[in-house]
């Protein structure tokens, strides 16, 4: 499964026509396929929608099937029914309220001794489970026999081998799909006669009817399931007072260890039912991809493979062939050599009135200004950057890096885990901004927040800011310097002065892989669509918005106003437009600044310091509305204004201190 | 004969004088139990000390009854610290009534549950007893969490320590469970292990949690 599965809108509800069919859940651990399931069933009709009332995203498409259609939902990866994380507990709510027609568990061939419990879970609750053995095709290349008809039979489901990567089994999931679930005789396993009798003591207490069976209700009660606690209480109504006590003196009674029995009495079922079916070579077939594993996180070789796969990655591919090349040919040629002068001609033959003219086509028109920024220098820039950070996402490397920086991220408050929203952040504020809700606690993602609005610059910004600095390497050198302190000053810091506890770190690594190039694309794709919804709209807003500004001279009295603080920070009273243009997008006011530069009116030390305050200055108003959005006005309040006034106050210190030494 | 508790404290504070800090001796008058105690004429009536110009020698039978003392109360310090989490002044309290009972093999499975430990929760080191020189010589390693062992080292999971029940499901979600087989990939600059055919990272505050046996 992806880290990060944004795809489409963010609309709060389920938009997929499909009233009345029947749903298909595929449920199961993190990284075992399912997304790529999910995507070779359903192809066209995908809706991503954030679960009502949680921040989980929740994937639904149809699949038709001999003239059937079915709705697929795509659940978060869940690790057992007993939920610990918003996602696992997402993931159950869509098996407790939606009652799908069939639940596909989808686990890895390779790991079926771990996976299998949750099957049994299924199992017991009685929902109408299939099981998909996946990546078959891997598992067989390190010697892994398994016998799957033996499987099925021990297990009393239908069990498919798949290796959906490579298109193996799906027809036999989609026959599955149609046939559904043939109806399962009770569970053909049991737990020992002590575990039996006292879930069955609690089991026939309850009276109510249950979407799970008796039994796994009876269960998650003994393990301390609020949400489930409350769901009895509601069906149960007056024999909660019978229940209640029922329960709670169980529970005290096995309070030593009864999780850790569960665990290790499925363990021995499982064994039971591997013994025969499973078998591994005695000797581990070391394979390509675990040696360059390996490779990947020793500090000693994995350090300058990182160093590597950035200056590659982002300063060449992104830098030079997006921010440079693809710049040059989209704005330089394309917007400003042809369409441009032909619009304005178009537009001037049209429209007899100056003012309105300017709107389009003026120096700060929509056209002109609004579409050539984002179309021209924000798009090949955005596009290489997510084209970069998709292959990277599909071939397993960011748990890797996660684990390298753990060390250092602890520092600043903050885990491994936080790399991918960090190095997101390179791409898109906004989106990174949006993805620190994968962090575990509420003060991760308050950190995150913070550093991200602060010193982490976006692409578009980094692209531009590149280019201004590149001529003078003195000021390009100050300038990263000057963020990487800030980065590291504030994180020490914020990490003493917010209060909560200390993160833990866990993370599944998942075998490298080649990424898959459809699978690229079609991240790549989805996250450029959701960019662009999300830009293109603020980038007219902001131009009818200067254009209004110019028209009524508030823009140049705006200007005025700001001319002391430009003063402070040794800067051309100028600077004040690309900090107005800042405001509604950071790149913009980067942007803003380049024409400046282009104009020849800022020295390297105003270049460094503009560059400096504007890439620390307040983020912009789509990070904003996200950041209140995840974090609520006031963290986000207190984060801008804590942003626009450092800001600020660093580029006043940085002036002050190039002016006296010089050095610039 | 077994000594009085006074006694034996008295032969825990002149070890501490006369090995530890290297005087061979003990001056009466700053022991904190009274020279005029019946304990010093106990002592002296066994032939375990010797008393003379206001000061205390170790005999040699002593020497051998006051190691022993000594490594008792420290490893009644650790119970306390280590096992039951009685920690502070009230850990130091309950050690000096505790080790008291620690004699006639008891010690001998304390020192073993707390696999032979070197050094008291002060730092100060507990002598080594039979059954710590016998795990020496026969390479038990006994039980030790995660973060000792090498890259490359595997064992078998004997127990989690944690009172975090959401961190011990994560972990028992992870495979992390008593009796499967665990190998460390790697121990920096966090941890890295496998169990079955995945790989796992975790940081060095969980991997002290996880007990392996080798």
């Amino acid at each position: 499964m992806a880290f990060w599965k944004k795809k489409g809108s963010c609309h709060e509800v389920p938009t997929v026509e499909s009233a009345g069919a029947r749903k298909v859940a595929l449920v199961g651990n993190p990284n075992v396929g399912k997304s790529v399931l999910f995507n070779a069933l359903t192809g066209a009709y995908v809706t991503v929608s954030n679960y009502p009332g949680t921040s989980v995203e929740v994937s639904r498409g149809n699949a038709v099937i001999d003239g059937e259609t079915f709705e697929i939902v795509d659940t978060p990866g869940m690790y057992s029914i007993l939920p610990i994380t918003e996602e696992e507990r997402v993931a159950r709510e869509i098996l407790l309220n939606e009652r799908p027609y069939l639940v596909l568990h989808v686990l890895d061939a390779r790991n079926l001794e771990r996976m299998l419990p949750m099957t049994l879970q299924l199992i017991e609750a009685e929902l109408p489970v299939v099981l998909v053995v996946n990546i078959m095709d891997e598992a067989a290349r390190m010697g892994l026999e398994i016998d799957i008809a033996e499987l099925s039979r021990r297990l009393g489901i239908p069990v498919i081998g798949a290796a959906t990567a490579k298109k193996v089994g799906l027809p036999e999931i989609r026959a599955a799909i149609a046939k559904g679930h043939p109806g399962q005789d009770s569970a053909s396993f049991r737990y020992s006669r002590l575990m039996e009798s006292d879930i069955a003591e609690v089991a026939d207490l309850l009276r109510g009817e249950y979407i799970l069976s008796r039994k796994a209700v009876a269960l998650l009660l003994l393990q301390g399931d609020e949400e489930v606690a409350a769901l009895v209480r509601d069906v149960e109504g007056e024999n909660w007072g019978v229940v209640e006590p029922g329960v709670r003196e169980k529970r005290f009674e096995r309070r030593e260890s009864l999780h850790l029995d569960l665990s290790m009495e499925r363990k021995t079922i499982v064994k039971k039912v591997l013994d025969g079916t499973f078998s591994a070579p005695s000797k581990r077939v070391v394979t390509l991809a675990e040696r360059i594993s390996r490779l990947t996180v020793r500090p000693a070789t994995g350090v300058p493979l990182l160093l590597i796969v950035l200056y590659f990655g982002l300063y060449k591919f992104v830098g030079d062939f997006g921010a440079g090349t693809l710049v040059d040919v989209l704005e330089g040629t394309v917007f400003e050599k042809w369409f441009n002068p032909w619009i304005t001609g178009v537009v001037n033959g049209i429209i007899p009135w100056g003012p309105v003219r300017d709107l389009f086509v003026g120096e700060y028109g929509i056209i002109t200004l609004g579409i050539r920024y984002a179309v021209g220098i924000i798009l090949p820039i955005v596009a290489t950057f997510f084209l970069f950070f998709s292959m990277l996402e599909d071939s397993g490397y960011f748990p890797r890096l996660a684990f390298l920086v753990d060390r250092i991220f602890k520092s600043i408050g903050l885990t491994g885990r936080a790399v991918i929203p960090m190095v997101l952040g390179f791409g898109c504020d906004t989106m990174a901004t949006m993805v620190t809700r994968t962090l575990e606690t509420v003060r991760e993602r308050v950190l995150a927040t913070l550093l991200l609005a602060l010193a982490i610059p976006c692409s578009a910004q980094l692209g531009v800011i590149l280019s201004l600095l590149s001529k003078s390497p003195g000021a390009l050198l100050v300038w990263s310097l000057c963020l990487l302190g800030i980065f590291l000053l504030v994180g020490l810091i914020a990490a003493k002065v917010v209060p909560g506890e200390t993160p833990m770190f866990y993370m599944e690594i998942p075998p490298m892989r080649l990424p898959q190039w459809s699978n690229v694309l079609t991240k790549t794709y989805t996250r450029m669509q959701w960019y662009f919804m999300e830009i293109l709209p603020l980038f007219v807003v902001a131009s009818v918005l200067l254009w209004l500004g110019k028209i009524t001279h508030f823009f140049e009295k705006m200007v005025d106003a700001m001319t002391p603080v430009m003063g402070a920070l040794g800067l051309p009273r100028e600077t004040a437009v690309a900090f107005i243009f800042g405001f509604f997008r950071r790149d913009y006011g980067a942007a803003g600044l380049y024409d400046l530069q282009t104009k020849g009116l800022m020295n390297p030390r105003q270049l460094t310091v503009a560059a400096v305050t504007l890439t620390l200055f307040i983020p912009c108003v789509a990070q904003f509305l996200i950041m209140k959005k995840e974090r609520g006005m006031k963290v986000a309040l207190g984060i801008g204004l804590f942003v626009s006034s450092f800001a600020f106050g660093s580029g006043w210190v940085l002036n002050k201190f190039l002016l006296a030494t010089g050095i610039l | 004969m077994k000594l009085t508790d006074k006694a034996e404290e008295i032969l825990e504070a002149l070890w501490i004088e006369s090995e530890e800090n290297g005087k061979g001796y003990a001056e009466l008058d700053r022991m904190e139990i009274h020279p005029s105690d019946a304990a010093y004429q106990e002592l002296a009536s066994q032939a375990l000390v010797e008393i003379k110009g206001g000061r205390i020698y170790f005999r040699p039978e002593g020497k051998e009854e006051g190691r022993k003392t000594i490594r008792r109360h420290r490893l009644a310090e650790r119970l306390m610290m280590d096992v039951l989490n009685i920690r502070g002044e009230n850990g130091d309290m309950k050690a000096c009534q505790f080790e008291h009972l620690l004699n006639e093999g008891v010690d001998v499975k304390v020192c073993t549950m707390l696999n032979h430990p070197a050094t008291c929760p002060h730092g100060k080191p507990i002598p080594a007893g039979e059954c710590c020189e016998e795990a020496r010589r026969i390479g038990d390693l006994g039980v030790v969490p995660l973060t000792e062992l090498k890259s490359g080292d595997e064992g078998d999971i004997a127990y989690i320590l944690t009172e975090d029940g959401k961190k011990m499901q994560k972990l028992m979600a992870m495979g992390v469970l008593p009796g499967n087989r665990i190998t460390l990939l790697q121990a920096f600059p966090s941890y890295i292990f496998r169990v079955g055919f995945s790989e796992f990272a975790i940081d060095s505050a969980m991997a002290r949690e996880i007990f392996v046996r080798r």
